[in-house]
């Protein structure tokens, strides 16, 4: 069993043995010397063990950000455009149509490690209930996906189960699953990721504020019953006033239930159209402790909770248990008095459950009454605001010049065809159809491009909301600040592909231990490459999540950043540029040119020859914004047939995906077979049918944009002329190791 | 000797299917149904004289793969 | 006025938004009704849509055929209007017997979604009555327990698929009964009704939905 990491839903964790029992209460529940001492200093007096089981949630680090929030204030965060910034449940922005995007992204790393079905099934409903709360109807995700190598029985299983999970909880509760990636690599063998991201709709009148409201107004609890979900405490239940021992108290996993999510978004959305409710918030990690004070801070009042008029799944549950159990699909509204009759016949129409457990009061205290006994009175804000925040120590790693220094002295590999077969059949690489044809991605009629492309485009009345996810662990483990940067590039580069320009920027950070100075200094440099890209290319960063303490036995992650990028393309061009659009005949163009080739970092060092060093390139915002710029106008103008960012396995890759998805060769010729697969971000291919490609060269003079032509589609293989050598890679082969990657490998699986 | 495995969710788990089989059952009438829970059952045929042994085989795949242990409790009968 | 059509919601079901916004695309009336309203008295037709109703626990389709409503189902079934599943409706009709067999997991035990490929076998139906014997649709798969059986060997398949995507008997993609008034289908024909999201080969089939409404008076 791995160490437990005191971070994300650190209490939905398997039980551990007990402590011994000279440990105090404070620090079993992960909270040091010198924060139990601010406590009491808060307090005034000794926590009850609900307030210290409350503190110990709210101050973790998954909800506190405490060692990353000094730094995350870096980002840019604003944009005419942004109706709601970071801080809330979701990034809200102006698409400037009478409609607003929400958009968020979350890990649920740790929970998928201990039961990969449910860990990545409640990871989904709980990115759902966060877009939910905004007043917005979900309406697509994307998974982030990440485990240790596929040739591993554990990494087949572990896979198996988050996407059955995904499947499972995505398509019953009726949001497509659109896009996502899906890798795998050494770092993750014993800490996989799983990043969920969704986006949501709702009119520019009609936002939510997760607020309590005024003194006087009610809450309501809505959803499943209260049971004792997520409650690992394996510490906490070993505290004072616990009896760890008690079968009764083991920690439990969560359980997902996607009928039940599904009728609390229409009975919620219900409530938003009717205008029944003040606010609202659902239940996360720390359940509806941190729900109550989150709320009452953010409106500067009090709550009051009435913890025996919570419904419950079990009986006997005791106060600690009430405040933070984390079960499922639940929220917590805020609703007038004489309205909330109304409220509670909208959850009975639904078969929604709901109780009235509390009400809002004036002051700041949130207070907890069980069996008529305040079990818990502490100030709102000191969970949130009051939350301890870290300076942690951090400097650049003395191995990071050795592993700059590391490079592959390059020979030409005697087959370059063979490098190709090779990439496409590593699953990193392949073809995720075997992934996401298990997802609904079809449903509402809006998916006008899904996953499979660089990038999915969901329309929106005559306008497309396009989005991209990247993440790329071992560049960003070569050099995390342009490791970082380039995935901004490659998601807005992705976007370019369907003519859509940013609007705002997600991200979900995976790191090792802050308490690590290597580790800290890969985020800080991390969160300056994303501030950077962000800037340059001037879209705002609306939301976040910080996942620390992915590590393994004192080892931890490569840095993991992955960035969700939600752009607009209005109006819907009139030829949406499609992999499969090739036809015989049409000409192969890249956009941009990367003069200095540089392989560190990637996916051909990797998978031809096991070699992860080098220093990767730094991207380039002037060459970057004006590629980006010139394919934008090539796609509102209708001129490619078909466009291909370049990432992942480079050029030759993304050539080799355009004819398998169209299922017809291509003569491709280069000067520099290093050019061929480089990952600069700063390229696109492009193809245009002959008639066009006078277009495509008269709009590349006029923006003062690069632009080669590499060849011409047409036969059955992809045959390669450089200038000493031509070869040819059978289409036929390229599609069976692309598309049979992942499949041939599963075929193998069982479960263990 | 047959074999019969019951794999049981841990009482402290929830069980949503159960949850919404006991609102249809209260939906068409059945008001006396207190709780009801979903279980799964495997038969095993297995090859063997000894009862415990087959029993412990049939425990250690039941940890192995019948039963996901952070979900499930499971029990075992061996019949003949 | 045209016929109004009745797209029955139980909790769970999800695809009902996306049957209304087909149909009236097509110049069709459909409105949503939920699943304890008893009464379907006015309307033409009826589309039990997709999703997951009641979760699909204990068995897809099961718990939604004890609902109010499928009485009132099963009357406009009797009189001979059209009475049309998709997909986790079609095992709603399945589990209320208003349609013979019943549903399993797909062969190789993984959600489906993608693009199939059925020919058309039975033109006299509600579903097919515009189209030609052999025309080949391609038109979405959507389910988990897609793979139809029928022991009985009553069922009238309308649409095969043309490979065997989940093992369903006689590659079965859609089934009628004897009088081809109530028909099931699998793959969602109100998801292909667009060029821009891939196909609208799912046009003649709804189209031939919306005529059957025509042909039987409604009574208020």
């Amino acid at each position: 069993m791995r160490e437990l990491p005191p971070e994300e839903d650190a209490l939905s964790i398997v039980a551990q043995e007990a402590p011994p029992e000279a440990e105090p209460a404070h620090r079993l529940l992960g909270l040091t010397d010198e924060e139990y001492r601010s406590i009491l200093d808060l307090l005034g007096r000794e926590p009850t063990p609900a307030e210290l089981a409350v503190y110990s949630v709210m101050w973790s680090e998954h909800c506190s950000y405490k060692s990353s929030r000094v730094h995350l204030g870096r980002l840019p965060t604003e944009a005419p455009w942004v109706v709601m910034g970071p801080g809330e449940n979701a990034g809200v922005v102006d698409l400037g149509n009478g409609w607003c995007a929400a958009l968020r992204i979350e890990s649920h790393n740790h929970p998928s490690f201990v039961e990969p079905f449910q860990g990545a099934a409640t990871g989904v409903g709980g990115i759902i209930r966060d877009i939910l709360t905004v007043g917005a109807r979900p309406v697509a995700l994307w998974d982030q996906i990440r485990f240790g190598p596929i040739d591993h029985d554990r990494s087949r299983y572990l896979f198996g189960g988050v996407v059955s999970g995904i499947a499972w909880y995505g398509n019953a509760v009726g949001v497509p699953t659109v896009g996502g990636e899906t890798a795998f690599a050494e770092t993750y063998s014993a800490n996989p990721l799983v990043n969920v991201m969704c986006l949501g709709l709702l009119p520019r009148d009609r936002v939510v504020r997760a607020t309590a409201g005024n003194p006087g107004n009610v809450a309501v609890l809505l959803g499943a019953p209260t049971g004792r979900d997520g409650i690992g405490g394996a510490s906490i239940l070993a505290s004072a006033g616990f009896d760890a021992t008690s079968e009764s108290k083991r920690p439990s996993v969560q359980v997902g239930d996607p009928f039940q999510g599904k009728k609390l978004i229409e009975a919620c959305l219900e409530l938003y159209e009717r205008g029944l409710v003040v606010g609202i918030q659902d239940l996360g990690a720390g359940g509806i402790s941190c729900a109550a004070s989150e709320t009452a801070a953010r409106a500067g009042v009090g709550v009051e909770l009435d913890l025996d008029r919570i419904h419950v799944r079990e009986e006997g549950m005791d106060p600690a248990e009430l405040l933070i159990s984390e079960s499922q699909e639940r929220m917590l509204a805020f609703v007038v008095p004489e309205r909330v009759e109304e409220v509670l016949e909208v959850a009975r129409r639904w078969e929604v459950d709901a109780s009235v457990v509390g009400r809002v009061v004036a002051g700041d205290r949130v207070v907890a009454r069980h069996h008529g006994r305040v079990v818990l009175d502490l100030p709102a804000a000191s969970l949130t605001d009051g939350a301890p925040a870290y300076r942690r120590p951090y400097g650049e790693p003395q191995w990071m010049e050795d592993l700059w220094s590391n490079t592959l002295s390059m020979v030409r590999p005697p087959r370059l065809g063979d490098a190709l077969l090779r990439l496409l059949d590593d699953p990193s690489v392949a073809s995720a159809r075997w992934v996401y044809e298990q997802y609904d991605h079809m449903l509402f009629l809006d998916t006008v491009v899904g996953p499979g492309a660089d990038a999915s485009l969901t329309r929106v009345d005559r306008a497309g909301l396009v989005v991209s996810t990247d993440g790329n662990g071992r560049v960003c483990y070569l050099d995390p600040r342009r490791g970082a940067a380039r995935l901004v590039w490659e998601a807005a580069a992705n976007l370019a592909t369907l003519g859509a320009r940013p609007l705002a920027v997600v991200d979900n950070l995976n790191f090792g231990n802050p308490e690590d100075p290597d580790v800290m200094w890969q985020f800080v440099e991390t969160v300056q490459g994303l501030a950077e890209a962000c800037t340059q290319l001037g879209v705002p960063v609306v939301g976040g999540n910080v996942s620390f303490y992915n590590e393994t036995e004192g080892k931890s992650i490569h840095p993991t950043p992955v960035v969700g990028m939600l752009g607009i393309v209005d109006p819907l061009p009139e030829q949406i540029p499609r992999w499969e659009n090739v036809e015989e005949g049409d000409e192969l163009w890249i956009v941009g040119s990367d003069p200095t080739p540089n392989l560190a970092g990637s996916a051909f060092e990797q998978v031809v020859f096991g070699h992860v060093g080098g220093r990767p390139a730094s991207t380039n915002p002037t060459r970057g914004n004006s590629v980006l710029g010139l394919v934008r106008r090539l796609v509102a103008e209708g001129i490619p047939v078909a466009l291909h960012d370049v990432s992942d396995g480079g050029l030759l890759v993304a050539v080799a995906e355009l004819c398998i998805a169209a299922r017809i060769g291509v003569g491709l010729s280069y000067s520099d077979w290093r050019a061929l697969f480089s990952e600069d971000p700063h390229r696109i291919v492009a193809v245009v049918s002959p008639a066009d490609s006078h277009r495509l060269v008269d709009a590349a003079r006029r923006q003062g944009v690069e632009i080669s032509r590499l060849g011409t589609f047409g036969g059955d293989s992809i045959l390669l002329e450089g200038p000493d050598r031509r070869e040819a890679v059978p289409l036929e082969e390229a599609s069976a190791a692309h598309l049979g990657a992942i499949p041939r490998r599963m075929a193998t699986s069982h479960a263990t | 000797m047959r074999v019969t495995v019951r794999v049981i969710r841990r009482p402290d788990i929830a069980d949503p299917q159960g949850a919404t089989t006991l609102r249809a059952l209260h939906d068409l009438g059945f008001s006396q149904v207190r709780s009801v829970r979903v279980d799964r059952t495997l038969h095993l045929e297995v090859d063997g004289d000894d009862p415990e042994a087959v029993r412990s085989a049939v425990d250690e795949m039941c940890r192995r793969l019948l039963a996901n242990p952070v979900l499930e409790d499971f029990e075992v009968e061996v019949t003949e | 006025m045209s016929p109004v059509t009745a797209v029955v919601v139980f909790p769970g079901t999800n695809c009902e938004r996306d049957v209304i916004r087909a149909l009236r695309a097509l110049g069709g009336e459909a409105e949503a009704v939920w699943h304890r309203d008893a009464d379907l008295s006015g309307f033409a037709g009826v589309v039990l849509p997709g999703g997951f109703a009641h979760g699909d626990y204990l068995r897809p389709g099961a718990i939604a055929a004890t609902s109010p409503i499928m009485a009132a189902v099963r009357r406009m079934a009797g009189e001979g209007r059209p009475v049309l599943g998709i997909c986790n409706g079609w095992q709603v009709l399945c589990e209320a017997g208003l349609l013979p067999g019943a549903h399993i997991a797909n062969r190789d035990l993984r959600f489906i979604c993608r693009f199939v490929e059925v020919e058309v076998v039975d033109t006299d139906t509600v579903l097919t009555s515009t189209l030609q014997v052999g025309q080949v649709l391609r038109i979405p798969l959507n389910s988990y327990e897609g793979a139809w059986v029928d022991p009985s060997g009553e069922g009238r398949v309308v649409l095969r698929y043309r490979d065997d995507p989940n093992g369903s008997q006689g590659r079965a993609a859609a089934v009628a009964d004897g009088r081809g008034n109530v028909v099931g289908v699998m793959p969602h024909p109100e998801r292909a009704v667009d060029h821009l999201t891939g196909s609208t080969d799912g046009v003649p089939l709804l189209e031939s939905y919306l005529a059957a409404l025509e042909r039987l008076p409604v009574h208020a």
